[in-house]
C-alpha cells in the first residue's frame, strides 16, 4: 500500500474535548465539513417543509390551507433556503471533507477563515427565517427579488438583503479557501491533470463564486438603497429601470445555477468509474468541458428574460449561446455512459443514485434546451414547465448527486457500512416519487398553468393532485435517509479503508473512519493509488 | 505540511481572489451607467433621443411616405392623476416636425409633482424617434384639481427602416411627491422627494 497508509499508523486522532472546543472553535476541515453537511440537511428539511405546504395547497383548486400572501412567502423562502441553505452548503461541506484528503493536504489552506465561513451561515438563516414571525411576513416577491414588486415589501426587505449579504460573504470565503487549498496545498506529485474531477469541478465552481456572488451582493444593495435611501437604481420615476435589475441579477443568476450543478458533475465522475470498474472515459475532456460550461455561463444570462422586450438580435445571441452549452454538457453525459459501457457494473447505493442522476439530469437538460428557444420560451415563460425544468436539474441533479456523494463517502466518514437494503428502499422510493412529483408539471406548464400561484383553473386539477402525492412520498422518504445516516454514525459493520472494491484515489488510502488529522507530512503521491491521470 | 513557502503562496492567492471579489462588487454598480450608455447608443429599451429644431429642419424629407404614430398615456398607481393623449394616433411624414398634446388633471386635494417617462415601441424604431420639446423633459407640478394640456413636439427620422409602419409613443406618469402648503408658499422644488413618495405609496398600499 501507499506511503500515506503506513504513516497514518501513528493515528493523529486526538480530537479536542468538549462541545465548544470541538465544534464551535474548530479549525479542522473534517469537523467543519460535518457541520456544513448537518446544516444543509436541516435546511433541506426546512425548505422541504415549505415545499410540502405549497403542494398541500395545490392538491386541489381553490384556497384550502394558506392565504395567497403566505403562499408567496413560502415559494420565495423555499427557493432561498434550498439554494443558499441546502445545496450550496452541502457541496461546501463535501469540499471541506474531501478536497484535502483527495489532494493529500493536511487541512484547508485557511482553517480559521473556514470556521468563520461556516458559523456565519446559521446567523444568515436565522435572520432570513425570522421574517416569518414579523409584521408583514417574509419576503414574498420570489427568490429573484424583482423590483418594483420587491420594493413593496415591508421590514423583510432589509432582513432579506442582509441575510443574502451574509450568505454571500460565507460562500466567497469558502470559495477563496478552496482556491487557496487546491492551488497551494497539493501533495508533491499531485499534478493538476491528476486531480480527482470532484476537485477540478470545485476549483472551477470556486472561481464562479468569487466572480458572481459580489454581483448579487451589489444588486441587493441597490434594492436596499432604493427602498430606504431614496436612490433610483430601479425606480422609473427617478430615471432608473427595473429591467436593469433583471440583467444584473441574472448575470449572477446563471453562473449561480452552474455553481449548484458543477460539483455534482464532479461527484458523479468519481462514483461511476468505481462501480463500473473502469477508469473515467475522457478525463481531460471532462476537465475542459467543465471549464467551457463555466465560461459560457457568463454570456447567456438574458435567456431568463426573453419576454422583457429585447431586440431580436439579443434574443438570437442569447438563444444560440445557451444552446452552445449543450455541447460540453453532452460531452459529459456521453463520457459517463462510455465509462459504464462494457464495465463490470455493480449497483450499490451510490451507483444507483449516480445513474439516476445521469438519466434525470439529461431530462432536465433537454427541457432546458426547449426553454432556450426564444420563440417557444414566450409560451413557456413563468409556467410550470420552468418549474419542472429547474427541479429536474436541481433535485434529480444537484440533490441526487449530494445524496450519491453521502452514500459513497459515508463509510469513510463514520467507519461503518450502512444498511444497503434500507439505502435501496430510499433510492427506489425517491426516484419513483420524484418523477411522479415533477414530471406532470411539464404538462401543466405546457397547458398554461402559471408558476407562483396558490389557486388554479380546474382543468389542472388532476395533474396537480398527482404531483402533490409524489411530493409527499418524496418528502417523507427522505426521513429514511436521516434514519440511515443516524444508524451508520452509531454503528454497523466495520468499513475497510478501501470501502468499495473498485475505489481509487488518496482518500481510500487512509483508514475508515478517516483519522482527525490526515496527510500531516505530505508524502509523495503514488500514481497507482490515483483514479485519474496515473498508470492504468 | 504548512511550510513558509506554501503560506506565502497561499497569501498571494488570497490577495488575488479578494481583489477579484472587490472588483466584481464594483462591476455590479458599474453596470448601471454601462447599461444606460448601451441603451442610448443602440436605441434599445425605448430610450429616445433629443434633437434641436435646427437639426430637425436640416434633413431632407420624402413626402410620399406615411407612418402611423400611436399615443398612449398611463399613470402609475401611486399617482392620483388623470392622464391621456388628445388624439390616439397621427399619420406623419418622416422628417417633418409634429406636435400633439396630452391632458393631465390632478384628482387629489394636494399639489403633486409628477414625472413622465417615455417609451417607444417597437424598440428598433426608438432610435429614429426624437423630441424637440416634451413635458417629459422636466417635472410637472399640478395644483389641487388643476388641469393642463401638455405638449410634445417630435419628429420621426427619414432613416426609419422601411418595414416600420406603426410606432407607439407611450408615457407613464410617476409620482415624485406631494407638496406641503409651506412648500407651496415658498414655491420650492422638492429634492430627494422620491423616498417620501415611495414610503407614502407603501402606506396607502398596505
Amino acid at each position: 500500500m501507499s506511503h500515506a497508509t503506513t504513516h497514518e499508523h501513528d493515528h493523529h486522532d486526538e480530537k479536542p474535548k468538549g462541545f465548544v472546543k470541538r465544534w464551535l472553535l474548530t479549525t479542522n476541515h473534517k469537523d467543519i465539513g460535518t457541520l456544513y453537511l448537518i446544516f444543509a440537511l436541516i435546511m433541506f428539511f426546512v425548505g422541504g417543509a415549505m415545499a410540502l405546504i405549497i403542494r398541500l395547497e395545490l392538491f386541489q383548486p381553490g384556497l384550502q390551507f394558506v392565504q395567497p400572501e403566505f403562499f408567496n412567502q413560502l415559494t420565495t423562502v423555499h427557493a432561498l433556503a434550498m439554494i443558499f441553505g441546502a445545496v450550496m452548503p452541502a457541496f461546501v461541506g463535501l469540499a471541506n471533507w474531501m478536497i484535502p484528503m483527495m489532494i493529500g493536504a493536511p487541512d484547508m489552506a485557511l482553517p480559521r477563515m473556514n470556521n468563520w465561513s461556516f458559523w456565519i451561515m446559521p446567523f444568515a438563516f436565522a435572520i432570513l427565517l425570522s421574517t416569518f414571525f414579523m409584521d408583514g411576513g417574509a419576503p414574498a416577491a420570489g427568490w429573484t427579488m424583482y423590483p418594483p414588486l420587491v420594493l413593496q415589501g415591508g421590514k423583510n426587505v432589509a432582513f432579506m438583503v442582509f441575510a443574502i449579504h451574509l450568505m454571500g460573504i460565507s460562500s466567497i470565503m469558502g470559495a477563496i479557501n478552496i482556491i487557496a487549498t487546491v492551488l497551494n496545498m497539493r501533495a508533491p506529485g499531485m499534478d493538476f491533470l491528476k486531480m480527482p474531477l470532484f476537485v477540478w469541478t470545485w476549483l472551477i465552481t470556486a472561481f464562479l463564486l468569487i466572480a458572481v456572488m459580489p454581483v448579487l451582493a451589489g444588486a441587493v444593495t441597490m434594492i436596499l438603497t432604493d427602498h430606504y435611501f431614496g436612490t433610483s437604481f430601479f425606480n422609473a420615476a427617478g430615471g432608473g429601470d427595473p429591467v436593469l435589475y433583471q440583467h444584473i441579477f441574472w448575470f449572477f443568476g446563471h453562473p449561480e445555477v452552474y455553481i449548484l450543478i458543477l460539483p455534482s458533475f464532479g461527484v458523479i465522475s468519481e462514483i461511476i468509474p468505481v462501480f463500473a470498474r473502469k477508469p473515467l472515459f475522457g478525463y481531460t475532456a471532462m476537465v475542459y468541458a467543465t471549464a467551457s460550461i463555466a465560461f459560457l455561463s457568463f454570456i447567456v444570462w438574458a435567456h431568463h428574460m426573453f419576454t422583457v422586450g429585447m431586440p431580436l438580435g439579443g434574443e438570437l445571441f442569447f438563444m444560440y449561446a445557451t444552446m452552445l452549452i449543450a455541447i460540453p454538457t453532452g460531452v459529459k453525459i456521453f463520457n459517463w455512459v462510455s465509462t459504464m459501457w462494457q464495465g463490470a457494473m455493480t449497483f450499490e447505493a451510490p451507483m444507483l443514485w449516480a445513474i439516476a442522476f445521469v438519466v434525470l439530469f439529461t431530462i432536465g437538460g433537454f427541457s432546458g434546451i426547449m426553454l432556450a428557444i426564444a420563440p417557444a420560451d414566450f409560451q413557456y415563460h413563468d409556467t410550470y414547465f420552468v418549474v419542472a425544468h429547474f427541479h429536474y436539474v436541481l433535485v434529480t441533479g444537484a440533490i441526487f448527486a449530494i445524496i450519491a456523494a453521502v452514500y459513497y463517502w459515508l463509510p469513510k466518514w463514520t467507519g461503518h457500512m450502512y444498511n444497503q437494503k434500507l439505502a435501496k428502499w430510499h433510492f427506489w422510493l425517491s426516484v419513483i416519487s420524484v418523477n411522479v412529483l415533477f414530471f406532470p408539471q411539464h404538462f401543466l406548464g405546457l397547458a398554461g398553468m402559471p408558476r407562483r400561484i396558490p389557486d388554479y383553473a380546474t382543468q389542472f386539477a388532476e395533474f396537480n393532485m398527482i404531483s402533490s402525492i409524489g411530493a409527499f412520498v418524496f418528502g417523507f422518504s427522505q426521513l429514511l435517509f436521516v434514519y440511515l445516516i443516524w444508524k451508520t454514525v452509531k454503528g454497523g459493520e466495520k468499513a475497510t479503508s478501501k470501502v468499495w472494491e473498485g475505489a481509487k484515489g488518496l482518500e481510500w488510502t487512509v483508514p475508515s473512519p478517516a483519522p482527525h488529522h490526515t496527510f500531516q507530512d505530505n508524502a509523495p503521491v503514488n500514481d497507482a493509488d490515483l483514479a485519474h491521470g496515473g498508470a492504468h | 505540511m504548512r511550510t513558509e513557502e506554501t503560506q506565502k503562496k497561499a497569501r498571494k492567492t488570497i490577495y488575488i481572489t479578494l481583489g477579484v471579489t472587490v472588483l466584481m462588487f464594483g462591476f455590479a454598480f458599474a453596470l448601471v451607467p454601462l447599461y444606460n450608455v448601451f441603451c442610448e447608443v443602440t436605441g434599445i429599451n425605448g430610450k429616445t433621443g433629443r434633437i434641436s429644431v435646427a437639426e430637425a429642419s436640416a434633413q431632407q424629407i420624402d413626402p410620399s411616405r406615411r407612418v402611423t404614430v400611436q399615443f398612449d398615456g398611463t399613470v402609475n398607481s401611486a399617482l392620483p392623476w388623470e392622464f391621456h393623449p388628445k388624439v390616439l394616433q397621427m399619420e406623419v411624414i418622416p422628417g417633418k416636425l409634429y406636435s400633439t398634446e396630452f391632458f393631465a388633471r390632478n384628482l387629489s386635494d394636494q399639489a403633486i409633482v409628477g414625472q413622465a417617462v417615455p417609451s417607444v415601441a417597437p424598440g428598433k424604431a426608438s432610435l429614429y424617434f426624437s423630441k424637440t420639446e416634451c413635458f417629459c423633459f422636466t417635472e410637472q407640478t399640478l395644483q389641487p384639481h388643476q388641469q393642463e394640456w401638455m405638449g410634445v413636439t417630435f419628429r420621426v427620422s427619414p432613416d426609419l427602416p422601411e418595414d416600420v409602419h406603426v410606432m407607439t409613443l407611450s408615457y407613464t406618469f410617476f409620482n415624485k411627491g406631494a407638496l406641503t402648503p409651506e412648500q407651496l408658499k415658498q414655491g420650492e422644488k422638492i429634492h430627494g422627494s422620491v423616498a417620501k413618495s415611495t414610503s407614502a405609496a407603501e402606506k396607502s398600499a398596505g
